[in-house]
């Protein structure tokens, strides 16, 4: 029983993981870029729940649209003034890095200077009770985390299926000039992602700050790895990959959490990495595209 | 050809002796007190930050794959060398003027093991895999050496303290050390871009699939490129664990990466004159804006995002500055002048 119940906390916080790494995935495989300030992403949605809920002192049903509307914007002002000269110039790949990375420095130290370097706790939010049944017990925000990242990625699976943005999305990270010449606005495509993804990291933001109430300047850089980690795990680009990957590193560094030890878990979770890009670079259910000449 | 050939031995001549020139005043200086603790002190640490730079510039100007773990290489070169020199010297098998270079080899040796082990997934890939393996391992490397199984080698976040030379009896001696390092570093480094192995890693900075094409190993020498730079960040690791006597993980986090990537990107990537101006600017400016610290990195970062907008390669891009050649240039300007008063 302990063991499901560790597994269920796992998949809880592989919710989490995998709420983000949705983001990673989607706009890696519009643009090819590793988006070093998703993670931050995250920590602004922390902030803006804080201070809505905390400073502002709003109704919990108000304060959690907070984050998505204003990470929404960030991901949209970031694409539009780091991003878009660059990707419309056709700039090298390792320029596109340098500014995602520089993207995320700003953000950490803005919040840095704008609420101070140490940590702030969150109030208890929703689903604080403990659900029990034989010998089972999780909390209800674990159950809560993992209904709402599934209940996202089939409306995101509907939204790229479904849809006309989404048949444009597909097709641009298919291939982007064709794409263009197809009569579809690829940059518009590129900003969509960027807020789909952002909102994605918006909702995750919300589930993370409700499980664990601590949110700090820097907290997006651990938790944008790991997010990373998964999006790779389960293949890169692939929407129901990234989910599983989400998962699966979840349930792996609960149960390393849970039954060796919790120092290393951080290791694990980068030997994870290490030992997918040596066996399976192109992740669990990610294609392995040849590349042409 | 001739005239070639006798053109860069004078370059050398001329390099060599203008080296030695820096390298006796900064001595004088230094050992005989001219220049405070605190300055002698700023001194070694451009020497330190020269090299890191210098290295970096190794993968991200001539392989052009971005590296984000730079200090967790450092890090580690720092807790082998400390180790080593804390056990050698208190027992009195050798002195620290013997024990320092070993150290600094086995720093850049035990730097150049972790450099194989987490560049062998991620450069055997086409793409950024480099780039967030790296970074992974900075933060994880620096997490891992605060764990407590590991407190007898580093003593956690307690820090650990490292033997240094008497600033009373020999304060130019840890100068000496890290200026010769430095200088080695910068020759390895522009000889190495105009080697059989530095040509092939351009060639695959320029295009991979060509290089491979033409029968060049891309893996190997991307790994070449990468192992190299992680050894002599753990060289340096080594320098500056028995520069400042004190060293905790904290010292070795993601900022100090980004410090030194700041260096690289705004000099120019693959400019290694231009990483030596730019990491010595960027270690003497902050000395001098103290009140300046709070929005140092945030200043970085935005120089980071608009050099990227506006001037991707950096502000020296690939160009080399060269003394010998601003002489040549002036002496040629001399000659001209001649000539045509003569005609």
């Amino acid at each position: 029983m302990d063991f499901i119940t560790q597994l269920l906390n796992g998949l809880g916080l592989g919710s989490i993981y995998a709420l983000i790494a949705l983001g990673y995935s989607m706009v890696y495989g519009i643009v090819q870029l590793i988006n070093f300030a998703h993670g931050d992403i995250i920590m602004v949605g922390g902030y803006a729940l804080y201070v809505m809920l905390v400073i502002a002192g709003m109704p919990l049903w108000l304060a959690v649209l907070a984050p998505i509307v204003v990470c929404g914007l960030a991901g949209v002002l970031i694409e539009r003034l780091a991003y878009q000269r660059l990707l419309t110039h056709n700039a090298e790949r390792i320029s596109l890095l340098i500014t995602a990375l520089g993207v995320s420095i700003f953000l950490q130290n803005l919040f840095m200077l704008l609420f101070k370097s140490d940590a702030k706790t969150m109030p208890p939010m929703f689903g604080s009770g403990v659900f029990e049944l034989g010998g089972l017990s999780v909390t209800y925000s674990t159950l809560i985390n993992i209904v709402v990242s599934v209940v996202m990625m089939i409306g995101l699976q509907m939204l790229v299926n479904r849809t006309k943005i989404g048949k444009a999305m597909q097709a641009t990270s298919e291939d982007a000039g064709a794409a263009k010449l197809m009569g579809i606005n690829t940059n518009k495509i590129i900003i969509i992602t960027f807020a789909v993804g952002s909102i994605l990291a918006a909702v995750g933001a919300v589930l993370y700050c409700n499980t664990y109430p601590q949110i700090k300047p820097t907290m997006g850089n651990l938790l944008g790895l790991k997010a990373f980690v998964a999006a790779v795990l389960g293949g890169i680009g692939s929407i129901p990959g990234a989910m599983l990957g989400g998962y699966l590193l979840g349930v792996l560094e609960q149960l390393t959490k849970a039954y060796i030890t919790t120092e290393v878990t951080d290791a694990v979770v980068f030997a994870i990495l290490i030992v997918v890009l040596l066996v399976r670079p192109a992740g669990l259910m990610g294609k392995n595209r040849k590349e042409k000449v | 050809m001739g005239k070639l050939k006798k053109k860069t031995g004078a370059y050398y001549l001329v390099n060599t002796v203008l080296t030695a020139i820096l390298f006796t005043v900064l001595f004088l200086l230094i050992s005989g007190r001219t220049l405070n603790n605190y300055w002698s002190g700023v001194v070694v640490l451009i020497c330190i930050n020269v090299i890191l730079a210098v290295s970096l510039n190794l993968v991200t100007g001539i392989l052009g794959q971005l590296v984000l773990g730079h200090a967790g290489f450092m890090l580690v070169g720092a807790y082998a060398a400390a180790n080593f020199t804390r056990a050698v010297v208190t027992n009195g098998t050798m002195s620290l003027y013997v024990a320092l270079p070993i150290a600094m080899v086995i720093g850049g040796l035990v730097a150049a093991v972790f450099g194989v082990v987490i560049g062998i997934p991620a450069l055997r890939l086409r793409g950024d895999y480099l780039a967030i393996i790296t970074l992974g391992f900075g933060e994880i490397i620096r997490v891992m050496a605060n764990a407590s199984f590991l407190q007898p080698v580093t003593n956690g976040a307690m820090g650990l303290s490292v033997k240094t030379f008497s600033n009373r009896t020999d304060p130019g001696a840890m100068f000496v050390f890290a200026f010769v390092v430095m200088a080695l570093v910068i020759v390895i480094s522009y000889t190495f871009g105009r080697s059989r192995h530095g040509r092939s890693v351009i060639a695959i900075r320029e295009d991979e699939i060509a290089a491979e094409a033409m029968g060049v190993n891309t893996t190997y020498y991307k790994l070449f490129a990468f192992v190299l730079a992680a050894f002599i960040a753990g060289v340096a690791g080594a320098l500056y664990a028995h520069h400042i006597g004190m060293i905790d993980p904290s010292k070795f986090d993601f900022n100090r990466s980004v410090e030194i990537l700041i260096m690289v990107v705004l000099g120019g990537m693959g400019s290694i004159s231009g990483s030596v101006i730019s990491a010595t600017v960027l270690t003497i400016l902050p000395e001098l804006l103290r009140g300046f610290s709070d929005y140092r990195m945030l200043l970085y970062s935005i120089i980071l995002i608009c050099v990227m907008l506006f001037r991707p390669s950096g502000l020296l891009g690939r160009y080399e500055i060269s003394l010998p050649k601003l002489v040549d240039k002036l002496l040629h300007r001399k000659e001209k002048a001649a000539k045509t008063g003569e005609a």
